[in-house]
């Protein structure tokens, strides 16, 4: 009788979650690949059939995209690391009580307005008339007006600004349970800088960094906004590709093909990032 | 006797009532062609409620496709895109005509639109307002900017914009001698003059900015002065020519390219009554003219011109003589399938470095 009720219970504590799942993101799923394996061969006739997939390893355009896409994701992921790490080393072991605290609200307050307005303060900053432009100007520094928008530092600019606190928040939590004494043990034995950072601190950050190395990588690859609106004529972005093909081109199908290529894509780097960095998923999710 | 007879009445009235009775209009439209005091209008005058939606051209297919033709009453997509989408997808239901007083309508227009939106046998589409797209340029410094493909030239070079989007491979077809319109029919013929301009468009690359994707950015990058000559809308340009002289919309030699908004109903759209009544509505001359002054684009009303601001009046004329009006190149029905190989074009162009 006991073991009935708790039996309920579990389910019932189950069925938000299960069916968030189902609702929002396994039945669009399904939905989404049975239109990426019709294809289209008249006004509404439609064939099962793979072309959709032979299309995009058939067309140089599309999968120079992708690759592009994932290269620069990548490449964001690791400026974000390098500038996060010495942010969050600061905050979790450099500080103490309220300064620790303002730090930390610091670097979330610009995520207190939403993306867009973020990305058009960037717009702002760099284009042609704007602000640095002008200031560099004016200090005598260039003799004309100098463009910094529309091209892939600006997108990487606009990227890294984005998900920097998706970095800083997961290493602050690592390198706050990381004790102190260790550090100091370090040193009592001889250790360098360096070396201390290298065998203690960053094996210990390892599941943060990891975690916050994936959430950095998919916001990236997915993002929309700023790759479409800082970057240039030459800067293509797969997220654009798929907007395009199911809103312009009225082509669901390769759309949805697309959508399920780049799912397998941010799958596959984040296994193998697990695997080359010799963590498991669960002991990353877990611990961070 | 007489009793009953007062009584059938009264019933037959309140029937009445019951079938006008007020719905809400969930409309598809473009930003200024249903403005507030329009709507104010014909809400106190019908008692029906009005719903806005923004959008354009694609997203308007793009939206009504992932409804089948539902969620909204009244939409109002460019002529040229009606029967390909139709065919394609079934998004739309033909247009009653006894229900529309097609004495508020320019004859002429009201019959190319039907030609052009004529599907089955059937008719889908009623002109609204008519624009072109050509170049806006800040004429004191890219005054010798007077044809699409000037915009390769290098005395503009990193300071021209453009969309990338079909307008764009049309307007340079037309300019470099070739009749694009013409070619629709014929696919190969289409794909011929497609390579061509994907030539001349990836040449142009390192002239362009960058490529423009709505209405405010151009405007921003006009007004600023970082582009100074770009392929836009009319609208666009007198607009901006309100604020600097120097910048104004100019009808390109090899014509500027014509566009027909029109309306039409949703397949599975629920307010029809309110739909025709809208329509009705808005094709009086007066709010026409109420229309066109925020809208900044004329309407296929008859003397739906008489309320429009001189200012507006005059900047049409400054950019349109009868010359100019007479070689618009008017959109014909695209076939479906074009786009794909208009697609794949842009694509490349995009890629190209």
């Amino acid at each position: 009788m006991g073991s009935d009720r708790s039996r309920l219970g579990f389910y019932l504590l189950l069925a938000p979650i299960l069916l968030w799942l189902i609702v929002l993101i396994i039945l669009p799923h399904v939905g989404l690949f049975l239109v990426s394996i019709s294809e289209k061969i008249g006004p509404r006739e439609y064939e099962t059939g793979f072309d959709n997939y032979a299309a995009f390893f058939s067309e140089p355009l599309y999968w120079r995209t992708f690759a592009r896409t994932a290269i620069m994701s990548i490449m964001a992921t690791a400026l974000t690391l390098i500038l996060g790490f010495p942010i969050a080393y600061y905050i979790a072991k450099l500080t103490r009580g309220r300064t620790k605290t303002t730090l930390f609200l610091m670097c979330m307050i610009p995520f207190w307005v939403s993306e867009l307005v973020r990305t058009f303060g960037w717009m702002i900053l760099l284009r042609e008339t704007g602000v640095i432009s002008n200031t560099l100007q004016y200090l005598g520094l260039v003799n004309g007006p100098i463009e910094l928008l529309y091209n892939d530092a600006a997108i990487m600019v606009g990227l890294v600004y984005t998900s920097i606190l998706f970095m800083v928040v997961p290493l602050v939590t690592t390198l706050d349970s990381l004790d102190d004494s260790l550090i100091e043990a370090g040193y009592d034995l001889g250790g360098t800088s360096t070396s201390i950072m290298r065998e203690i601190v960053i094996p210990h950050a390892m599941p943060g960094i990891v975690s916050g190395c994936i959430v950095v990588f998919m916001l990236s690859l997915g993002n929309y906004l700023t790759p479409i609106l800082l970057g240039g004529k030459d800067s293509l972005w797969f997220t654009g590709m798929i907007y395009t093909q199911f809103i312009t081109r009225f082509n669901w199908e390769l759309g949805s093909a697309f959508g399920f290529l780049l799912l397998g894509l941010s799958s596959l780097v984040v296994f193998l990032g697990l695997k080359f960095s010799g963590q498991s998923l669960s002991e990353t999710m877990g611990r961070s | 006797m007489k009793y009953s007879m007062i009584s059938t009445l009264v019933v037959a009235s309140l029937l009445t009532a019951q079938t006008a009775h007020a719905e809400t209009l969930r409309l598809l439209t473009w930003g200024g062609y249903a403005p507030e005091d329009v709507i104010a209008k014909f809400e106190a005058e019908t008692g029906h409620t009005v719903e806005v939606t923004t959008s354009n051209n694609e997203e308007m297919i793009a939206k009504l496709r992932a409804t089948n033709g539902g969620g909204f009453d009244l939409a109002q997509p460019s002529q040229d895109r009606i029967t390909s989408a139709q065919e394609e997808f079934g998004i739309y239901k033909p247009i009653d005509m006894s229900r529309v007083n097609a004495d508020l309508f320019i004859p002429s227009m009201l019959s190319a639109t039907a030609g052009n939106s004529t599907f089955d046998g059937e008719v889908y589409g009623l002109p609204h307002v008519w624009g072109t797209s050509g170049l806006v340029v800040n004429t004191a410094m890219a005054g010798d900017v007077q044809d699409y493909v000037d915009l390769c030239d290098a005395s503009v070079a990193g300071k021209v914009s453009y969309r990338l989007k079909r307008p764009t491979l049309i307007g340079f077809a037309y300019s470099m001698g070739l009749d694009p319109f013409a070619a629709y029919a014929d696919a190969d013929a289409y794909q011929a003059i497609l390579d061509q301009v994907e030539a001349k468009l990836t040449e142009c690359k390192p002239n362009v900015k960058t490529y423009w994707g709505g209405g405010d950015e151009i405007k921003n990058l006009l007004r600023s002065g970082e582009v100074i000559a770009s392929m836009a809308w009319d609208t666009g340009g007198w607009q901006l020519n309100a604020d600097n002289p120097d910048i104004t919309f100019v009808a390109p030699e090899a014509g500027a390219l014509g566009w027909i908004d029109t309306f039409v109903l949703p397949a599975r759209g629920r307010a029809d009554d309110a739909a025709y009544d809208w329509i009705n509505f808005v094709m009086q001359p007066e709010i026409a003219a109420m229309i066109t002054n925020t809208a900044g684009n004329f309407t296929a009303a008859v003397d739906g011109d008489a309320g429009v601001n001189a200012d507006l009046k005059a900047r049409y004329q400054g950019s349109f003589d009868q010359e100019a009006i007479d070689n618009i190149k008017w959109y014909p029905p695209v076939p479906a399938g074009l786009e794909a190989m208009e697609g794949a074009t842009l694509d490349r162009i995009n890629a190209a470095n």
